[in-house]
């Protein structure tokens, strides 16, 4: 009961309180530039968290078994790489088998390489939680699940700042990030929340 | 004449292409870093340091590298020379390593280097992709330093750990958070538009002229993206 208590526990704390991309600036990029539309968002919300569920199920067990200490400085050259790969793979998968999906989420996945989101949670789940298997992948549905959120949630707000007036300088970007920063203060509230849970 | 021309390569990335408030690349390290000016200036000086060196590599293979592999081929080069950066600060600045911890590593995906890859260094020959890394670089280090000051001297009262009299007991939480991140960044962003009006090219939005994920995404959600407006 303790081993899913924490896993639960891990899963709450990554989608509210430590939000990669609204209290640890992951994956701003995408969060800013595909959140106009709900649906766009959706499609990368999702994309985002398959992408980071598969490249942590790939990374844990190759630093763990392969590259260890020794080879540890290899790191970032392989993950990148391997997250490169992988976001290849899926898509000619998708191609082939699910065109459906791939149609829904094709013109998003290419994006995710260059996504910090997701080099950042591979390294994360290993040099800074120190998580096992199972908890690496729960990490990564919380995380890949937070981005859905306020990708979904901001893309709501932006919609209603493109009706009102803005002065000249702040119209565009300038108000689009003073948004985030509202969404941002929002997700403080959530900050104490996960511990006294289960108390 | 020919001084003029490469002195004007390094001055623009300061500030008429400056890469954080006008062709807005970076934006998660430019959040993320600048809660404390020494914070800002070591992820200014490593992201500098990989630039100049990942521009030159890449310039001197333009001819070498095949276009349909070259984005995989830059992001090997650019991970490399920021391993060795990695390396470097563990080694001498443990401080700075601690400080900036998992965004170190995340210098590979920084827009700012694989973007001036994409438009510069393919294009250019090594003196002159040498000198953008270094005009990019130091306009990074600007961008990241000013934002960091704000932060840092109305959040903490201090300024690089020295604190400042009278602000230190009047200090705003707010800036040293995340929200107050995106506020800073925001307005600065309207205030060098207000400042540049009509020199710099400003982007309203983000579109795929500077964006370097464009050149594998066959610019097919760009598309999309401008279908809507």
């Amino acid at each position: 009961m303790d081993a899913f208590k924490s896993l639960v526990i891990i899963m709450l704390s990554a989608v509210f309180v430590d939000n990669y991309v609204l209290t640890r600036f992951l994956g701003i990029c995408p969060f800013l530039g595909v959140s106009k539309k709900l649906d766009s968002a959706v499609g990368m919300g999702v994309a985002v968290t398959f992408v980071m569920v598969m490249a942590t199920a790939v990374t844990w067990p190759i630093q763990t078994y392969i590259l260890g200490e020794k080879l540890g400085y290899l790191q970032t050259i392989v993950f990148i790489l391997i997250i490169a790969a992988l976001v290849q793979f899926t898509e000619i998968v998708l191609k082939k088998f699910i065109p459906a999906l791939h149609k829904s989420l094709g013109v998003y996945l290419p994006l995710i390489t260059t996504n910090c989101a997701v080099l950042g949670v591979a390294i994360n789940n290993i040099n800074e939680s120190n998580f096992n298997f199972l908890q690496s992948i729960i990490n990564s549905i919380g995380v890949g699940l937070g981005f859905l959120l306020a990708m979904v949630i901001f893309s709501g707000l932006r919609s209603k700042i493109q009706e009102s007036e803005i002065p000249e300088s702040f119209k565009g970007l300038p108000a689009t990030l003073i948004a985030a920063s509202f969404v941002s203060l929002a997700f403080f509230g959530f900050g104490g929340i996960i511990e006294n849970l289960f108390k | 004449m020919k001084n003029n021309s490469n002195l004007s390569i390094i001055l623009k990335g300061i500030l008429l292409e400056n890469p954080v408030f006008v062709l807005i690349l970076g934006t998660c390290p430019t959040l993320a870093t600048t809660k404390t000016v020494i914070g800002a200036v070591g992820m200014g000086i490593a992201a500098t340091a990989v630039l100049i060196c990942s521009n030159i590599v890449i310039s001197l293979l333009r001819k070498v590298i095949p276009d349909s592999v070259r984005i995989p081929c830059y992001i090997v080069v650019i991970a490399s020379f920021v391993t060795i950066v990695e390396m470097v600060i563990h080694a001498y600045v443990p401080i700075i390593y601690d400080l900036l911890g998992v965004y170190l590593p995340l210098i590979t995906v920084n827009c700012i280097i694989l973007g001036r890859a994409e438009m510069f260094a393919n294009k250019n020959n090594i003196a002159k992709s040498a000198l953008d890394g270094l005009g990019m670089g130091l306009g990074f280090c600007v961008a990241l330093i000013l934002m960091a000051t704000v932060r840092e001297v109305i959040g903490v009262g201090s300024f690089a750990g020295i604190s400042i009299p009278f602000l230190e007991n009047y200090t705003v939480k707010f800036f040293q958070e995340a929200p107050g991140g995106f506020l800073v960044y925001g307005v600065l962003i309207a205030l060098v538009f207000k400042i540049t009006h009509g020199k710099a090219p400003y982007k309203k939005e983000f579109s795929c002229d500077s964006c370097p994920s464009a050149a594998f995404c066959n610019k097919a959600h760009c598309q999309e993206a401008k279908e809507e407006i």
